[in-house]
Parts: structure tokens; sequence; C-alpha cells
């Protein structure tokens, strides 16, 4: 667990020479979620979504857009992936699949 | 647009070892899987810095890229066309944006990149190093440059590595609104008066060759990788490459010249004809000995395409240092009113 490295290393440049960095979600049409579709640099929240704007839906992929800094996202760690996500491994039950139902048996 | 991954026989400029250390475990069984690399999980330092090489290069051209073709925007022959075309150079912007931002997820910092570029460590496509004489080679660039990016690039949305593979599905998407405008520049000079058509004919001259060359040298049959870089069989192996430098141009050729054949032009190759017995064209001799001079530096444009992007950059930076101000100052009112 602890910050994204990909993305700590990513804003870590953060100086003078570089603005920091903003993943971009766009919802592509009402009814759907946002979903990741990049990054970009910006001074500020409001340039970056201005700059979103152009850089990720110039022919209208978008009906809405979210920048996050980077630096504010926390993720779960590939070293750690098998670990972290073994506990529903084997809990086949949660699946409908797992049961048995009678030949027959409608609307199940 | 397209980066060419590939260096002159006998380049300083190193390309990676043709046998990469051997990575970890999970890496092997994610590549023999076809499955996709992401930026955190474990690779080896070799896969990395070849991304990262390959990404940059094909950003720097994306940016590259978008100087001869600007060159038009203020001349371009009515107001659609001018439209059209500024909306084709933003769209070169973007995918340079796509391309640093994926080179950034592997480490990179986009600033260094671009110091590489401007200090001439790191390249750019050879083909933009050729002028853009008259209305007609926005045409053939739109139809010829771009239909070998496009050819090149399909299998790249099929590349190992994660980031890079999505920013190529969108910069595909984008070029085919670029290669259908210049096929429809050409179709309607060719169709237009005598000297339009002449026009477009010798524009089709001059970039028929240099895009043959933004394939790579010829491959070895052994290795298929081409002989002067050696990181093409590793690419291969890495799933980074997947389709062989002659491989992709015999297809680019057998896509064209029907192309050509609607458009009403001649491609400029007398060796140029069909193989009943291949089912493919076949065609002349290439002149590598003129793409390496370009690579190297000696192209008709080299100096005045990096002597105008080093200017662009210095002269932007006043737009950058005031949003940069802007912005502390934003922070700054937000700060106090907290307090």
């Amino acid at each position: 667990m602890g910050t994204d490295p990909e993305v700590s290393r990513r804003s870590s440049t953060t100086g003078a020479r570089e603005w920091p960095l903003w993943e971009v979600f766009v919802r592509s049409r009402r009814g759907l979620a946002h979903g990741h579709v990049g990054s970009l640099h910006a001074p500020d929240a409001q340039m970056a979504l201005r700059n979103a704007r152009d850089i990720y839906t110039r022919r209208q992929e978008g009906v809405s857009i979210w920048v996050v800094a980077s630096a504010a996202i926390t993720a779960s760690s590939p070293e750690e992936k098998d670990a972290f996500f073994d506990p529903a491994g084997d809990k086949i039950y949660r699946h409908p699949t797992f049961y048995d139902i009678p030949e027959g048996v409608k609307h199940i | 647009m397209y980066g060419n991954d590939f260096t002159p026989p006998g380049s300083s400029e190193t390309a990676a070892p043709a046998t990469g250390q051997a990575g970890s475990r999970a890496f092997q069984a994610l590549l023999d899987a076809d499955g996709r690399i992401e930026p955190r999980d474990e690779m080896p330092d070799a896969y990395r810095k070849t991304l990262v090489r390959q990404i940059a290069q094909h950003a720097h051209s994306e940016i590259i890229g978008m100087q001869p073709e600007g060159n038009w925007i203020t001349r371009a022959p009515s107001l659609r066309r001018k439209a059209i075309l500024m909306a084709k150079v933003q769209d070169e912007a973007g995918h340079g944006l796509y391309l640093y931002t994926a080179a950034e997820t592997l480490g990179a910092d986009r600033a260094d990149l671009l110091d590489a570029l401007h200090t001439g460590r790191q390249k750019y496509s050879s083909i933009f190093n050729y002028p853009t004489l008259t209305w007609a080679d926005i045409g053939a660039i739109g139809w010829l440059v771009d239909g070998a990016a496009i050819t090149n690039q399909v299998p790249l949305c099929r590349c190992s590595y994660g980031p890079y593979a999505r920013a190529m599905i969108r910069v595909c998407k984008e070029e085919s609104f670029h290669q259908r405008q210049g096929f429809e520049i050409l179709h309607t000079l060719s169709h237009g008066s005598e000297a339009q058509h002449a026009m477009a004919q010798d524009a089709v001259d001059r970039w028929w060759w240099p895009s043959l060359m933004m394939f790579g040298p010829k491959d070895t049959a052994a290795t298929g990788g081409d002989p002067s870089s050696g990181h093409s069989a590793q690419s291969m192996a890495w799933g980074i490459k997947r389709f062989a430098n002659d491989e992709l141009r015999q297809r680019f050729v057998d896509m064209t010249v029907p192309q050509a054949e609607a458009l009403g032009l001649d491609l400029p190759d007398p060796d140029l004809a069909w193989n009943e017995e291949s089912g493919h064209y076949d065609f002349g001799e290439i002149d590598f000995t003129e793409l390496f001079e370009v690579i190297k530096g000696n192209g008709p444009r080299n100096a005045e395409r990096m002597e105008h992007r080093r200017r662009a950059h210095e002269d932007g930076a006043w737009a950058r240092e005031a949003a940069s101000a802007y912005a502390a100052k934003q922070q700054a009112r937000r700060t106090s009113e907290v307090a």
C-alpha cells in the first residue's frame, strides 16, 4: 500500500521545470461511469481541466471530465497482488454458478 | 505520424542489447500469455529503456511533424482546407502529449525528454526533414506518410506495454482522418487543371521513396530484425514490435498501389509490378544511404526543424511562467482565505 510509485515518481518532477501531473477521467456518455483516459501536466486544476478537454475530447469523446492530482491517488501494489486479492479466490460460492439447480426450474 | 526506431549502421546511439537480462518470471509469464505489462510491474531494465527511447522518439516525431504541415496553414487554398489542416496539426500535438505521458509512466521526465530532443540526443522521424514545397505536399503527407504511419502503428495497438498500446489506439483512430484528408486533397488536384495535376504528381514523386523508408532498413531473414540496429529481434521477443520491417512495407505497397490508380497518379518506380505468383506488388530497390544521411542530420531540413523547435519552446516560456504564477497566486489567495 502507499502512493502509487507510477504516480509519485512522475509527480516528483513538480519543480520549476515541470507542472504537476493530473490523471484524467472522462464520462463518455450519460449513464456510464467516468473512466481513466490518461494524464497531463498543468499548473492548476482549472488549466488541467481545459487541457484535458483539448487533449482527450477533441471528437466529443466525453460529456464530463474529472481531473485528479496524480499525487493524491493511493493504489494497491502489484507485489502484494496475490496476498491482496487472494481472500476472494477461494470463495467461489459468491458466484451464482456455484449452485446446482434442478432441471426445469425457471427464472432463477 | 510516426517515429522511426532505428539508427544508422555504426551509430554511437546505443541500441538495446540484443539479449536483455532474463527479467523476472512474472514478466516472462505475462509476455508468454500475450498479457500486458503495466507501469508498476517488474520489468527488465533493457525493456524499460527500449520503450522510453522508442516512445520518446515517437512523441518527438509527432511534435516535429507539426512543422512541415503548419507551414501551409496560412496558405491553405480555402477556409475549409485551412480548418481541416489546423485540426490535423492540433491532433499531432495531442499525439505527442499522449506519448510523452506514456513515456512518463516508465519513470521518464517530460522536461528531460524535451531536453534530449533539443540537444539532439534523441531523434525524431527522418521523414520530417523533407520540405513541403507546394500545397500538394500536404496531400502527399496525409496519404503516404500518414498511410505508412498507420501501417506501422496499428500493430503497436497490441504492444505488450499497456500505456503505449492505449495511446496508440487513440492515435490510430485519429490518423485515419489524416490519411483520408490527404487522399482527398490529391484527388481534387489530380482531377483539376493540368497544372494542379502536375503539382499532385510532383508531390507524390518526392514523397513516395521517403515514405517507403519510414519502415526502416531491410530485415535479415535470420533474425526477423534489421541488421543495422540489432534491437529489432529483441523488440519482437518483447512484444513491442509485432511484424518485420519488410512485411509492413509490403503491406503498405499492396494497399497503396490501387489507391494511386484511383487518384490517377503514378508512383515513381519503374519496377513496380503485380506479381501473380507471390500475390504482392514487386517494387524497386530502396536507396537506404539517403535514409541514413537524413537520420545523421544531413537531410534538407534537419537544422531548420531543430532551430524552430527550440525557438518555439523558448518563445513559449513566458506563457508557461505566467500560468505557474497565476496558479501560485490563486493558491496563496485560497490559503489566506482559510486563515
